[in-house]
């Protein structure tokens, strides 16, 4: 098949590389980038692990070719501490409040709540559920998430339900 | 000498793994770039059970960039045992192949296996094999399939039932149930729910033919079974063999032992002399990777009218599919343990494990866990019928630690168990009067609110045959940090965090000068790797044994150097000094630089160096632990929607290492069986077609569907290990199934809904709402 120049910016460096015009964003940034923190959990667009941001909007980069995103700028999870290693507020709450267990999924949530809080920094509780449900976890049962993100919003925790 | 006590254990200490997941700096398989790599896909059957006419792969072949297509006995004729450790003793005779080879017996069943430059490439090749197949009528029904007269699966054997053991003629059962004032008998049924980690399986196997050399990364729960598997499987020394397991993402079973595609993509390696890697593809886990849970028992248990228990009878029917993973067969157990948390004086039990044209059966969370599903529904029932609150019976019926030790009927013996503590703190915290007198008004104003208990016990870290025992190797470093290997490593449980709580609490040391590195068969010492929620109890113990020997070592090489009396000394954060003169006294490095640099300096009788290894195995069978689960309910009876309004654990692990750790696992078990019961199905049609593919069918629980979880713990020093720790990895995947169950069924029953079976879906809700106002 033949094979397409892609250029791009990943977390503020240029990368350029020649791929099949099928090859997705994923792969792209796995394979030929090496960028392996992008993890890829049903690449049929529902778990949401591949999440990364293109030019600022969170994308499912399983759902996406590589040469959509020519001369695009791409964040990926390996871009989203500062400049220095420290921790964004999201990621250091995920740490807090046990947010993950085996860490598949975490890049995916940490891309998405990241952004999201970006967008909207005064969530309700009910926000923060509706806006996490697109990352799917399999250990958590999702209490160490919500508590990580609760903390990154400003937010009570919660350990209680109501009746 | 004065130890400087717990100033970890116990701590809600974060994790130390979680820097580099945060990042995305994880390492797992398909992260591993290895040049010349090749991948791997597979051809399958889209058919449950027919004649394999032909596998035509001539196209496939010609496609640039293809290396291989393997089909018949290409594979198989390689493999010179298939058997993982202590699978050769069982005397089970469990089917396998590679590649199907004259027939297919399951929809998903590898025909042929392609090798291609890269995965898209080898895709395109599986799509361009002509599979053909004469399909015959599927055996499905797990019952039928137990007859004798039925056709078998496998057609080399004569009977469909690959293990059990009959119902025993037990007078004193019979009688006591013949006489007993209250009897109930029913059928309870368990669908297909599935491990679904969310990284699949993967495994890059590099055979280097020069070097004589395999080595295989592997998700995978422990790196020296799947060693003597690949090992046994080419007719290799062991010595040719290394697996590494990198970081993990997932497992919950599933990943216990290696399946055929694994098996394959080492066979292709071998024969290629190249790296292969196999990324399993979502598809390929839900279809076509091993399936836990399809379950169904009769149950009788029979009451005097106070409630309390005279007898109890269950006979389990479990689905294996065709092709079955070791081990994987669990109903043996569930008769064993099935009287569970109650006082039942005689008990009766019998099992099936039977073969059908489905995927085969593997291990979840709790494999066993069917006959606490079964028992805590009829237990619902039974109270019921009493006319007594479901809570009350249990309370009349549950062991008390009191009681201890106490031997089940079935003679599983139980040093210690807390379900009647576990069941009170768990309606204290609730305020569970306070909480019926709530429904009771919420129903009369129309609400549809129900409330479920459900009790067990959970024994962990079972002991016997290759997971009898584990170990730990410990070395304290030139300059003084602490490197530690134990038989296990995580796929998710937080091992690199709560062992090192403990060798940091033992050694006296800083936790941040202790790691714990994942399993590597060149350098870990040998086990079993993770299962049966051990990793607290038998691989922490080793630990905390080898740490211990290092303490004795560290104290006697200070006390020889410093001329002081091993009673006045005493070990701050990794330094050693003299009590009350803190400034005389020796770190860590200091004395591992005398223990590795200068033996004429070192103490006589004491050995050089600053490692140690331990290994341990507890003195019973198993280690209990126990939970009661609480639900509460509010169900949408025109939707069928069911809404979770609290969930409350009340558990004893023992000594907790970290309770964020004991509740994430809690959690984690809690929603996945909350997906199971409401969720998440894996059904076939009647033609043996799965029906869930993707996870747009396979639904999975999201933060939307799950509730805040509430946990109170009732901590029991546990008999069975010096740390007094009890697992816990699997009790929330046990116990919330029949949670959920019985409080749906408490708010269906104002409805005329008396019983019900999962899955609880919308429509099946709706579909029980439906019968109960026909009837």
């Amino acid at each position: 098949m033949a094979e397409a120049v892609v250029r791009m910016k990943i977390n503020g460096e240029d990368h350029e590389g020649r791929v099949e015009p099928r090859k997705t964003l994923a792969d792209f940034l796995r394979e030929d980038c090496h960028l392996t923190g992008t993890h890829l959990g049903c690449e049929h667009g529902v778990c949401g692990a591949c999440t990364v941001l293109v030019d600022g909007r969170a994308v499912r980069s399983c759902l996406m070719f590589a040469v959509q995103a020519e001369g695009s700028e791409v964040t990926t999870i390996e871009g989203i501490a500062g400049p220095d290693g420290e921790l964004n507020t999201v990621q250091e709450a995920f740490r807090t409040a046990h947010g993950l267990q085996c860490g598949f999924c975490t890049p995916g949530f940490i891309v998405s709540m990241t952004s999201y809080l970006e967008e909207n920094p005064s969530p309700t509780d009910r926000d923060l559920r509706e806006a996490l449900s697109g990352n799917i976890c399999r250990c958590t049962g999702y209490q160490g998430i919500m508590n990580a993100c609760r903390i990154a919003a400003g937010l009570p925790t919660s350990g209680g339900g109501d009746h | 000498m004065t130890t400087t006590g717990m100033r970890f254990v116990g701590q809600r200490v974060p994790r130390s793994e979680d820097a580099r997941f945060l990042t995305g700096q994880g390492e797992y398989v398909d992260d591993i770039f290895v040049p010349g790599t090749l991948h791997a896909a597979f051809a399958r059957s889209d058919i449950a059970r027919g004649k394999l006419v032909s596998v035509d792969v001539s196209a496939a072949r010609e496609i640039p960039g293809v290396h291989a297509v393997y089909v018949g006995d290409d594979l198989d004729s390689k493999v010179v045992d298939f058997h993982v450790d202590g699978e050769n003793m069982s005397g089970l005779n469990r089917p396998f192949r590679i590649l199907a080879q004259g027939d297919v017996r399951h929809v998903g069943e590898v025909v042929a296996m392609v090798v291609a430059d890269s995965r898209y490439i080898a895709e395109d090749a599986v799509d361009a094999i002509a599979v053909e197949i004469e399909p015959e009528e599927p055996v499905l029904d797990p019952v039928a399939a137990a007859e004798p007269s039925s056709r078998t699966v496998h057609p080399d054997t004569d009977t469909n039932v690959l293990s059990g053991m009959p119902m025993p003629d037990n007078p004193f059962v019979e009688e006591a149930i013949a006489n007993a004032p209250v009897v109930v008998t029913e059928t309870i049924t368990q669908h297909r729910y599935l491990t679904v980690p969310m990284e699949a399986r993967a495994i890059l196997a590099n055979w280097e033919k020069r070097r004589k050399q395999l080595t295989v990364h592997l998700s995978t729960q422990g790196p020296h079974g799947a060693r003597s598997l690949f090992a046994r499987a080419l007719g290799l020394d062991e010595s040719h063999v290394r697996v590494i397991m990198p970081d993990v993402g997932g497992s919950f079973g599933l990943k216990m032992n290696a399946r055929v595609e694994e098996l394959g993509a080492v066979v292709a390696s071998y024969l290629l002399g190249q790296p292969v890697k196999w990324t399993q593809d979502r598809r390929e886990n839900l279809v076509a990777d091993e399936h836990p849970r399809e379950d169904s028992a009769v149950v009788t248990i029979a009451a005097a009218e106070d409630g309390t228990l005279l007898a109890t009878k269950a006979e389990f029917t479990e689905m294996m599919g065709a092709f079955p993973a070791a081990f994987s067969s669990a109903s043996m157990l569930s008769t064993m343990v099935f009287t569970g948390p109650y006082r039942v004086p005689v008990h009766a039990a019998g099992s099936k494990a039977v073969h059908t044209n489905h995927m085969g059966r593997g291990s979840y969370r709790g494999p066993w866990m069917f006959e606490t599903v079964a028992r805590e529904q009829v237990m619902d029932i039974l109270a019921h019928k009493l006319g007594m609150d479901p809570l009350e019976l249990r309370r009349k019926n549950a062991l008390s630690n009191d009681e201890m030790p106490y031997s089940m009927p079935s003679g599983m013996p139980i040093d210690q168990l807390t379900a009647l503590e576990c069941l009170e703190k768990a309606a204290d915290v609730i305020k569970y009067d306070e909480l019926r007198a709530w429904q009771a008004k919420a129903r009369a104003e129309g609400r549809t609110i129900g409330i479920g208990i459900s009790l067990f016990p959970e024994p962990t870290a079972m002991a016997f045959g290759w997971m009898s025992t584990d170990a730990a190797t410990i070395k304290i470093t030139g300059s003084g940090r602490v490197d530690v290997q134990t038989t296990v490593a995580s796929h998710g449980q937080s091992l690199e965090t709560t062992i090192a709580q403990v060798v940091a609490d033992e050694l006296g040391v800083d936790f941040s000068q202790v790691r714990i590195m994942q399993g590597d068969t060149d350098s870990s010492p040998v086990g079993p790797g993770t299962g049966g929620s051990r990793s607290t109890v038998i691989p922490t113990t080793a630990a905390r044994i080898a740490c211990g020997e290092l303490r004795e070592r560290i104290l006697a090489i200070v006390a020889h150097t410093l001329e002081a009396s091993v009673d006045d000394l005493e070990i701050e954060m990794g330094r050693v000094q003299v009590k009350g003169s803190p400034d005389k006294g020796m770190s860590f490095g200091e004395v591992a630089a005398k223990a590795y640099s200068e033996p004429a300096a070192m103490p006589p009788g004491i050995p050089l160096g600053l490692e140690a290894q331990a290994r341990y195995t507890p003195p019973t069978y198993a280690t209990w632990a126990n939970a009661c689960h609480m639900c509460v309910v509010e169900v949408d009876v025109a939707t069928g929607g069911v809404e979770i309004l609290r969930y409350l654990v009340s558990e004893d692990c023992g000594v907790m290492i970290n309770p964020n750790v004991v509740e994430g696992q809690i959690a984690g078990g809690v929603v996945q069986g909350i997906g199971g019961v409401l969720l998440e199905n894996l059904a076939y049609d009647d033609a043996g077609n799965p029906l869930a593919t993707t996870f747009v069918d396979y639904l999975l629980p999201t933060t939307t569907e799950v509730p805040d979880i509430e946990y109170t713990h009732v901590e029991t020093f546990a008999p069975s290990n010096p740390g007094g720790h009890k697992g816990l990895g699997e009790g929330g995947a046990i116990g919330s199934p029949p949670a959920v169950i019985n409080a749906v069924l408490d708010a269906l029953r104002p409805l005329g809904v008396e019983r019900l079976n999962q899955p609880l879906g919308p429509a099946d809700v709706v579909r029980y709402i439906e019968a109960a106002a026909a009837s």
